[in-house]
């Protein structure tokens, strides 16, 4: 049995310490906000000029000035703070910014990232990507074990142009917590009623049990 | 007297010319200076370079001027949007010229440009196909490479209060890329919320210095582009 989609982001929220300074990518990593154990300081930065970065507001709270890198309205805890691009990614490719957690079309067993670009014609789009995966300290990624048709996310080698080479340090996706390790990927955690075999089956290179 | 309050937009855009580079502010829906954008379409300079984080927003503003044919190129991060389809039908039937560039690495050329430094090396993109053609260096074991400062003719930004120098105070994540656009201009044009007397803003919380900025234009009540996207939606 497969972890969800919370599941999986409780599981990433865990995992972050009290007082890091924490990125959260567009889409699945944004939920990772939503589980940071109660009583843990966190600080959330937005690549869009915000530390502190608290949850949604309630409706009739929006304001579309105070949203987050995926364009959506959040609010600010106390404590936070607003600055501009520059600093922001000052931030961001100086180092500063201890965890990053992104989406990803494709992962190398040697911690290549492929989240940018399909490749196929579409509009390539990068935004901050390219500078988390080179700056943050710990670069993480959550995603589905395979593509909707059932294809392997997790490779020997992209497929994909790529974001960013050799970077993931950790990979969380429904099926398991996975560490690239060069040719293949460890298996950190399974979910529960998974085997390594059976998750072997649907995973792009070698998997190796944790020591 | 130094009074950079302009009566409105129309008159403040005055003097952009056909293949300037113009920076436009905003981060999705955040800090766009829509009623700059709209006088800059009246005022009818084309063959623009536009500097922008993203691609437009539903049929105003950005993406009003890129539907007006008045954008040969854009450069930016992130032109993919749920609500970008003007930019994607240009783009796909090859009406645009699009230069992707890292976020950071964006800021960074406006900063550099706007601080007299012509080009920086970052890691940024190493390894990707942003890096290709671009001359490479290695700095303690790492590799990086070169990235050239932007400078604008034009800045178009949006703020939340100014005085009659110049000065400028943002509001929440509309700051975005305000500031080093303002520094990277030859000429910036700013619409604020409300223009003050000088010497009401505090010195301490002025994030734009009033050299920085050229124009300022009042527009107390700026079109919200949420609206406008609500209404598009609806009407569909």
């Amino acid at each position: 049995m497969s972890w969800t989609a919370d599941e999986i982001a409780a599981i990433a929220a865990a995992e972050i310490p009290e007082g890091a300074f924490v990125n959260l990518g567009i889409g699945q990593p944004e939920r990772i906000a939503d589980f940071i154990p109660a009583g843990r300081e966190v600080v959330l930065h937005s690549e869009n000029g915000i530390l502190g970065m608290g949850p949604r507001p309630p409706a009739a709270e929006e304001d579309m000035e105070l949203i987050n890198a995926g364009k959506k309205p959040v609010t600010l805890i106390p404590g936070g703070a607003f600055f501009h691009h520059a600093d922001s990614f000052a931030m961001i490719r100086g180092g500063h910014i201890d965890i990053c957690v992104l989406g990803a079309y494709e992962v190398a067993a040697n911690g290549d990232i492929a989240n940018w670009t399909t490749g196929k014609g579409g509009v390539p789009a990068v935004g901050g990507a390219m500078d988390l995966v080179a700056g943050a300290r710990s670069v993480r990624v959550i995603t589905t074990h395979t593509t909707r048709a059932g294809r392997p996310k997790l490779l020997q080698t992209l497929s994909l142009p790529a974001t960013g080479r050799g970077v993931v340090d950790r990979i969380y996706t429904e099926l398991g917590i996975f560490k690239p390790m060069g040719e293949a990927y460890r298996l950190l955690r399974a979910a529960p009623g998974e085997t390594l075999e059976a998750i072997a089956a649907r995973t792009g290179a070698p998997l190796r049990q944790a020591d | 007297m130094i009074d950079k309050i302009f009566p409105d937009a129309r008159a403040a855009i005055d003097g952009v010319r056909d293949g300037d580079t113009v920076l436009i502010g905003g981060f999705g829906e955040a800090g766009n200076p829509t009623e700059l954008i709209h006088a800059l379409i009246e005022q009818g300079a084309r063959e623009l370079t536009v500097v922008n984080n993203n691609s437009g927003n539903g049929e105003i503003g950005l993406a009003l001027l890129l539907h007006e044919r008045r954008v040969a190129r854009l450069i930016c991060s992130y032109p993919r949007g749920s609500h970008a389809h003007v930019f994607e039908t240009l783009y796909r039937d090859g009406q645009i010229a699009l230069e992707l560039v890292p976020q950071g690495t964006l800021a960074e050329r406006l900063r550099a440009g706007g601080a007299g430094i012509p080009a920086f090396y970052t890691p940024s993109g190493v390894g990707t196909a942003l890096a290709e053609g671009k001359e490479t260096r290695t700095f303690a074991g790492r590799d990086h490479i070169l990235e050239h400062a932007i400078c604008g003719d034009v800045a178009l930004i949006k703020a939340e209060a100014a005085d009659r120098w110049g000065n400028l105070v943002y509001r929440k994540a509309a700051r975005n890329f305000g500031p080093v656009m303002a520094m990277a201009a030859k000429t910036t044009i700013a619409q604020v919320r409300k223009v003050v007397p000088l010497g009401e803003l505090d010195p301490e919380a002025i994030v734009t210095p009033s050299i920085f900025v050229s124009r300022v234009v009042p527009i107390a009540d700026p079109i919200s582009e949420r609206d406008h996207i609500l209404a598009l939606e609806q009407a569909r």
